[in-house]
Formats: C-alpha cells, sequence, structure tokens
C-alpha cells in the first residue's frame, strides 16, 4: 500500500494511536499521545475514529512526502506547518496530493505535535494498539521511532474533507498555572512540613525529561522511608528517590517501581507538563479526587459541544 | 485490605507489606474479583507482591462508586489454597560461561557450584509480579544462602534468557537490556514472545523451577550464544 514517504524523521516522531490498555499485567506499558486531547482533536478534525493511527512529533524536524491524495491535519503545540513550502495554518485540516511535500519545523511553544490523515495510518497492531514504545519495541513500524526511507500507509481519502478548530478552542500552551496534584499511595510517609515544601517550591523540568518520566530539579523532599515492595505505577504518578528530587512518570512509565510516591499529577495537567520543554519551571497545587473526576467529566462535555467548522474542498 | 488513592481514576489496593505467598494469594484472587466486580469500567490492573493497582474508566464509574464497589473484597482474608497457581518447570543451562556471577555467587555462600545451581534449581518459587520490562517476572524466594545484592556497576546489555538473582528474588531477562542483578545460567524458553499466543510461558501466580541442563541441550532447545 502506498501513503506517505519520510524524508526526515524529525528528533523523535512516533506512531501512535490512543495508546496500549489492558495489557499491564504482562509488563506493557501504555504508550500513546502525550497530549491526548490534540491527538483526539487530529483525528476529529478530519472526522476519523477516534483511536486512528496517527504521529507524535516531538520537537519537530519531520518531513514527509504524499504518495496518495487525502487530508492531513496538524495540532498540538506551536510546531510550524508547511506544504510544498508554504506555510499552513494548524488545527486546519488541508487537502494533500500525490507528490506534495508536508514539512513540521521545530517548535516555537509546547513540545509535541499531531499529524493524522484521512481515515488513519494502516498499521498492524501489537497487543490491540499501534502505539510505539521504543523501549518494549512494540507498534508503529518495529517498535521504533521513524526512520528516513520509512513508508506510513494510507488508503487514498480525495473525499474525505475536514474542519478546523476555531483559536479560542485551542489549549493554551503558555499555561503556567500550577499543576494539580491528587494526594495519595504513600502520602502518609511525607509529613506536613515536606508536603509544605513541596507544594510551596518552584521545580526545573531537568535535561533528564522523556516519554518514560520528567525529572525534576529543586528543593529536595525527604519520605520517612527509602523504599517499598514494587507495585503498580498509575499515569502522572510522582516518585522520590533518594536524592529527593521529584519524577513524574509519563505514557511510557515502567508498570512496576519501588520508589515512595507522593500522589499523582492529573490527568489534564500530565498533558501539560508533557507540552513543556527542559528548562521550564513548574509548580504543584493538590486537587481533590472529586475535583478531577468534576473536570474531567466537564471537559468531555465541553469538548462534545465545540462543533469545529468544515473546510471547503 | 488497605484502599489508598493512586491518581483520579485509579485506586490501589494493599494486602500487606511483605513477600508471602499468602498474601501472593489474595492478590491474585483479588484480580478476577476486581474483573467481576468493574465489568467494562475497569481498564487496567497491576497485581505485584502484596498490592493491586486498580484503574477504571472514570467516564463510566466515578471514585465512590469503584471504592464501594472494591470494598466487597474485604473478606479475601479468609481463602484457602485453592489459587495456588499452575506448575512451570523451565530448563536452564547454569556454568560459567552462561552465569558469569556464579561462582563469586558460590564462594560467598561456602558452598560448590554445583551445590549453588541444585539449590536455585530445585527451590520452588512463585511468580509474584511482571514489570520492569514486558515479560520480566520477579520470582521468589531465593534460599537466604544465595541472596546478593546488585551489582554496584549494572551491564550494558544481558542477554535475553539470562538467568539472574537480585536480593532474594530471581528472574529470566525476556529480552537483551541493561541490567545490575547477579547472572548464573541462560534459559532457552522465549519468556516474552509477542506472537506467540498465550506471549508468557509463566504468569503472575504461577510456581516456578528450573531444571539443569547442558549446554547442548540448551543449544538443542534453541537457545543463543
Amino acid at each position: 500500500m502506498s501513503g506517505f514517504k519520510v524524508r526526515q524523521p524529525g528528533l523523535m516522531t512516533l506512531i501512535t494511536d490512543q495508546g496500549r490498555f489492558g495489557h499491564h499485567r504482562i509488563g506493557l506499558t501504555t504508550g500513546g499521545p502525550l497530549d491526548p486531547l490534540a491527538f483526539n482533536w487530529a483525528n476529529r478534525l478530519l472526522g476519523n475514529a477516534p483511536n486512528a493511527t496517527g504521529l507524535e512529533i516531538s520537537i519537530g524536524g519531520l518531513s514527509l512526502e504524499a504518495e496518495v491524495d487525502t487530508w492531513a491535519v496538524l495540532t498540538g503545540g506551536e510546531l510550524p506547518l508547511k506544504i510544498n513550502g508554504r506555510e499552513a495554518e494548524r488545527w486546519h485540516a488541508h487537502r494533500v496530493k500525490a507528490g506534495d511535500k508536508i514539512e513540521v519545523g521545530f517548535s516555537q511553544l509546547g513540545a509535541r505535535g499531531y499529524l493524522a490523515v484521512s481515515g488513519g495510518f494502516q498499521i498492524r497492531p501489537m497487543f490491540d494498539s499501534t502505539a510505539t514504545v521504543q523501549r518494549e519495541k512494540l507498534g508503529g513500524l518495529n517498535g521504533q521511532r521513524l526512520q528516513s526511507g520509512d513508508i506510513l500507509p494510507c488508503e487514498a481519502g480525495v473525499d474525505a474533507g475536514g474542519y478546523r478548530l476555531p483559536e479560542q478552542y485551542r489549549p493554551d500552551y503558555n499555561d503556567s498555572r500550577p499543576l494539580r496534584v491528587i494526594l495519595g499511595y504513600q502520602q502518609n510517609a511525607f509529613s506536613e512540613v515536606q508536603k509544605r515544601l513541596f507544594f510551596s517550591s518552584t521545580y526545573r523540568i531537568s535535561d533528564r525529561a522523556d516519554r518514560m518520566g520528567y525529572r525534576l530539579e529543586g528543593p529536595a523532599i525527604a519520605p520517612s522511608i527509602n523504599g517499598i515492595l514494587s507495585e503498580g505505577i498509575a499515569l502522572g504518578a510522582i516518585q522520590v528517590p533518594a536524592d529527593g528530587q521529584p519524577i513524574v512518570l509519563l505514557n511510557d512509565r515502567q508498570t512496576i517501581g519501588g520508589y515512595p510516591k507522593i500522589g499523582s499529577l492529573f490527568s489534564q495537567d500530565v498533558a501539560r507538563l508533557a507540552q513543556m520543554l527542559p528548562g521550564r519551571e513548574i509548580s504543584f497545587t493538590a486537587y481533590s479526587q472529586d475535583e478531577a473526576h468534576n473536570q474531567l467529566l466537564l471537559s468531555q462535555r465541553y469538548y462534545h459541544a465545540i462543533q469545529p467548522i468544515a473546510v471547503a474542498p | 485490605m488497605r484502599i489508598e488513592v493512586a491518581g483520579e481514576n485509579s485506586l490501589i489496593l494493599y494486602f500487606g507489606d511483605t513477600t508471602d505467598p499468602q498474601i501472593s494469594a489474595q492478590v491474585q484472587s483479588a484480580v478476577s474479583e476486581t474483573e467481576r466486580l468493574l465489568g467494562d469500567a475497569l481498564i487496567d490492573l497491576v497485581p505485584s507482591y502484596a498490592s493491586l493497582l486498580v484503574i477504571y474508566d472514570p467516564y463510566k464509574i466515578d471514585h465512590l462508586e469503584a471504592r464501594r464497589r472494591l470494598l466487597q473484597l474485604s473478606d479475601l482474608s479468609n481463602l484457602d489454597d485453592a489459587t495456588e497457581g499452575a506448575l512451570i518447570k523451565l530448563p536452564v543451562w547454569y556454568s560459567p560461561e552462561s552465569g558469569p556471577e556464579l561462582e563469586a555467587l558460590a564462594q560467598k555462600a561456602h558452598m560448590s557450584v554445583e551445590e549453588v545451581i541444585a539449590l536455585h534449581a530445585s527451590t520452588e518459587y512463585r511468580v509474584y509480579a511482571i514489570g520492569f520490562a514486558p515479560g520480566f517476572a520477579y520470582l521468589g524466594q531465593v534460599d537466604e544462602r544465595l541472596a546478593a545484592p546488585r551489582l554496584s556497576t549494572p551491564r550494558q546489555a544481558v542477554p535475553r534468557g539470562s538467568v539472574a538473582i537480585a536480593d532474594r528474588q530471581t528472574a529470566i531477562y525476556p529480552s537483551t537490556s541493561p541490567g545490575g542483578w547477579n547472572l548464573i545460567g541462560r534459559c532457552p524458553t522465549r519468556m516474552f514472545d509477542p506472537d506467540a499466543t498465550p506471549c508468557m510461558p509463566v504468569q503472575v501466580g504461577d510456581r516456578v523451577s528450573f531444571e539443569p541442563i547442558t549446554k547442548e541441550r540448551y543449544l538443542e532447545l534453541g537457545g543463543e550464544l
């Protein structure tokens, strides 16, 4: 099958769907888009199924050549988009023809962009998902990031059509409000003083920040215990190793681990954090499970209430 | 059983805080019970030594309802031994060639290499957890005399199939990966094969023992050097 040819893969571009669920018990992590809202919008702006396979482009540098006539869209952070050398709008479906060159430049704001095509890329799922997890060598093409010369198969979709999302509905990747933390796990091993320190300090995203986890630098916090019997790790869990520097665990985290955890980031703020680049300063605020639950439902209703605008073919 | 919040859509159930076959058996029964209690609201589960992480779909049930249903698990403590897992025998080529730490472990335990092999192979282990990497099964408990701390400098590449010890746990590396465990042999059985059904020969709760084999037999069974 023809589709899109990879001319330049960029720093790290991964084939992904919404993620791999239900296989934690054999040690498989979820993977999937670090910014699920932007990923979902990419599919929605093309009228795709929500779990259609697209690309997550970290930082940028991707160049593709279309071999079919179809539609494509780029959402997520501010990664400049060019089609045949001309600037093209993000969050806006574009018609592309065989031979067109699609370039995604380096990010100005936000670390991840999401590229989708009509009907999604046709990739063989592994364990129910096409999400690439490089550490596990699963998903995508051979479990690895895109390489120059790869072919991303997809069907032609000349008449598929698409939509654009007005600017006021797009996420604000400048949002620097404190990240919301739901206390849990070994929270009792962190004294009131240690918790105050954690919630009143500013942390810097270190250079050791990848899809497994973001290591932070700042005032060390000291739990009263060193380690625990290894246990399951939820998305966004904040673990504190012996050096007291918190690590926020993301989509490619190991499924179990033995460091004490103070709680977990609210998923919408996991996405916000993962859109930030090393060097950025962040802070935390406590959030309840009630608030998180209500916010999820409100956000879901808001998402479905928005009507994107059809793009003329 | 103790329930703690793990995240906006996850709860973690604790059945104890030690490596103990009884506690592990409770985790095992909690797995199937949780599947029943949460039905299609269940997204994923992580059973481990003494805990079970439960991740549910927050658009199908809320945290109060999830907790209410999971509280019905609290009478698992009086369960019998009916949840004993399958016994799986895995072949291992023990040797200084396939297990560079074998001789050092023997020396530390004041035993001969043959005695170490016999002791490691004859012990019946339980699969307490699977994690770290796809198909990496944590087996316990190793005889106290063979317990050994992780290497101070982890290896860049531990060959696939390596049989290893760390503290009182033993494991087989399912794929070539970095690792700091003490290597004592090599197993030709694929511990994780994404194209096979099932993709792993063991699951959490199963029992495992080892059968010493020669290098020739190891190669016959498809082992790689």
